[in-house]
């Protein structure tokens, strides 16, 4: 698709490369992403996630000691396009499932990709006791505010009016409650060292979305508790909307419940005043 | 020296160069067993009458410079183990019954994933919280798959303390030499019991897996799962479950017999009800009764054949359980009707007592004819 970005301004440095007859590469797929084509709809957003992760995964030279935690839902199948060892979890348990990982595994670079309604609702359990320990995991939450790949269904961070296959009149929170702002409620918790939601509703969002996942991993390598980064995303054809328009929806919309910005950085120093990206 | 200390420091130690009887409470001893076999990690939450198991990991495993990590639930736990037996760490995860409801979803993903981890379940009176005293009321859900989907567990059922720890190191082989998680299904008395054991510990050699996740250096990354969309790979996979299940089949069937050879009443029982049962053969034995038991070891794979054979010369089959009788379906398709089954049993966390089950043994000979005798085979039957 089109709008993959260039990559930015934290990312380029390893897609830069010569070639012998001296032309100048500055693009092109990071080794840890299959090349393969996907199984995800037109606009959504885990291709450019994945693509994130993998350029992460180079930059930092942390394939090969990688253990990735799969979640269920669309992105289960991270496992076919990253390139790294991967375990798959029964659904909500992937920070459970990572902190067996990483606790026999001290040495290993241990993330969890999970979707909102994986972590939101039925793994609320896991990812908070997680964060309490904190685990030294890193996790890469995918909020779409849906539950893709059952067809469209509410989600706990549907937005208050939001109509699904399961809210068919418009999310209500007499019925069925408020959105769950999750990520700032973890960002509370001491074992919680980074919190931070990011978006990749345009190319700028992207490359800040990138810096984010970059300290997440970074906060991990440095043996500091739990890193989580919320990523806003798309589900064009679960919000019953064009690839664009979700994109714009991202952008103007879904930010208004969701604001964007570093919730905590305790490694950097305490977090004072305003959020900021 | 004190025997019945709660030190684990102190009774480990003690443990370790025990070649005399050791005075040791079932959850203990299995916990130890479990450090022995090489125990890399524990994950648990507590749950009566399991607890002092967890609690023994939690000293014990941080002095070894082991795992242990004590759960937000028993779902965190089993999938704690999840995580880290998929990189090839040798896990044990406790509890009892309610808890290990709590776990069937992740005990169907590690069998469809194959991956092998050890649970121990000291069953205690069901069903819902039921009461905390022991049970044997689990037995269909240990034995018939636990969780979603086409797939059995080995089942081992201890019924002594020293068989216990014996049990926990086999439990370790069988579940790596399957790539499989494998129950060991104790009950209430098991795990509180104490009783003098000299503990035969035991150390199953490691061998390289080839399939654990390390992080792929020099390799194809690996994926560690049970998701197979497409029909027809699923079914590829659920055949090569299937011919793995037969092979434990027929290679690992355990049981024990004792006075099977002239027995005209062959009492069929696990865990604490054999236990109970042997009182109960010495007494019957006393009165001019010939009872024998027949003691499942692995409660899957059941020991059909080796059950039909020692019922052979039998008039009547009495089967004991702390259970409404769940085992008695597992006779029933072993004998295929050729010999009359009673049942004995107690519920709610009640434990038969020798005397009913004589009367149970009395019972079935005064309803059945005496049966001409065959040759019926005895001992050990592993």
């Amino acid at each position: 698709m089109g709008a993959i970005p260039l990559p930015t301004a934290t990312g380029g440095e390893a897609m830069a490369t010569m070639t012998s007859d001296t032309r100048r590469i500055i693009y092109r797929r990071p080794d840890t992403l299959v090349d393969t084509s996907t199984h995800y709809c037109p606009g959504c957003g885990h291709g450019i996630i994945h693509r994130l992760v993998a350029e992460l995964l180079d930059e930092m030279h942390l394939g090969p000691t990688t253990i990735g935690v799969a979640s269920v839902g669309c992105s289960v199948f991270a496992y076919d396009y990253l390139a790294v060892d991967f375990v798959e979890s029964p659904h909500g348990r992937a920070p459970a499932v990572a902190t067996g990982v990483r606790r026999v595994r001290p040495d290993a670079f241990v993330f969890t990709y999970q979707g909102d309604g994986d972590l939101a609702a039925i793994g609320t359990a896991e990812i908070i006791h997680a964060a309490a320990r904190g685990e030294r995991i890193s996790v890469i939450f995918v909020n779409n505010g849906i539950y893709g790949m059952t067809g469209g269904q509410m989600a706990p961070t549907t937005l208050l009016g939001q109509r699904t296959t399961s809210s068919p009149a418009g999310r209500d929170a007499g019925l069925a409650g408020y959105p769950i702002p999750i990520t700032e409620m973890l960002a509370l918790l001491p074992g919680v060292t980074y919190a931070a939601r990011g978006s990749i509703a345009d190319p700028p969002l992207i490359g800040r979305t990138k810096a984010m996942l970059r300290r997440a991993f970074e906060v991990q390598l440095a043996g500091a508790g739990l890193s989580i980064v919320e990523i806003l995303s798309t589900c064009p054809v679960g919000w019953g909307m064009t690839p664009t328009e979700a994109m714009a929806h991202v952008a103007h919309d879904v930010v208004q419940t969701y604001p964007l910005g570093v919730m905590v950085d305790r490694l950097r120093a305490p977090v004072a005043g305003a959020p900021e990206v | 020296m004190a025997l019945m200390t709660t030190d684990a420091t102190d009774l480990a130690g003690q443990v370790e160069q025990a070649a005399r009887p050791v005075l040791m409470k079932g959850n203990e001893a299995m916990a130890e067993a479990a450090i022995q076999a090489g125990c890399d990690a524990y994950f648990g939450y507590p749950i009566t009458p399991q607890a002092e198991l967890l609690e023994w990991m939690a000293r014990r495993m941080p002095e070894l410079g082991r795992v242990f990590v004590q759960a937000e639930s028993e779902l965190g736990a089993i999938n704690m183990a999840l995580g880290a037996a998929a990189t090839g760490a040798r896990v044990l995860v406790s509890s009892s019954s309610p808890g290990i409801s709590l776990m069937a979803e992740a005990m169907s993903y590690m069998a469809g994933s194959e991956v092998p981890m050890v649970l121990i379940n000291v069953m205690r009176g069901g069903p819902g919280l039921g009461s905390i005293g022991p049970s044997q009321a689990d037995y269909f859900q240990a034995t018939k798959g636990h969780g979603h989907g086409d797939y059995r567990v080995p089942v081992l059922a201890p019924s002594s303390i020293a068989e216990a720890v014996a049990l926990t190191a086999d439990a370790f082989e069988l579940a790596e030499r399957y790539r499989t998680p494998v129950i060991i299904l104790a009950d209430g008395v098991m795990g509180q019991a104490m009783e003098p054991v000299v503990p035969v510990y035991r150390t199953p050699a490691r061998e390289p897996a080839g399939w654990e996740l390390t992080g792929a250096v020099e390799r194809d990354p690996r994926v560690v799962r049970s998701l197979h969309l497409r029909p027809e790979e699923l079914e590829v996979h659920n055949h090569h479950l299937q011919a793995k299940f037969a092979e434990i089949r027929e290679h690992e069937v355990r049981w024990a017999g004792e006075d099977l050879d002239d027995a005209d009443i062959v009492i069929v029982a696990y865990g604490t009800s054999a236990r109970v049962a042997r009182t109960a053969v010495e007494r019957a034995r006393e009165q001019g009764l010939r009872v024998g038991i027949f003691r499942p070891i692995t409660l899957w794979p059941f020991p059909s054949a080796e059950l039909a054979a020692a019922a052979l010369g039998a008039r009547a089959v009495v089967v004991v359980e702390m259970s409404a009788g769940q085992m008695v379906e597992d006779v029933r398709l072993a004998l295929e009707g050729r010999t009359p089954i009673f049942f004995q049993g107690r519920t709610g966390g009640m434990v038969p007592t020798p005397i009913e089950v004589v009367e149970a043994v009395v019972r079935a000979a005064a309803l059945t004819a005496p049966h001409g005798r065959h040759p019926a085979p005895d001992g050990d039957g592993r």
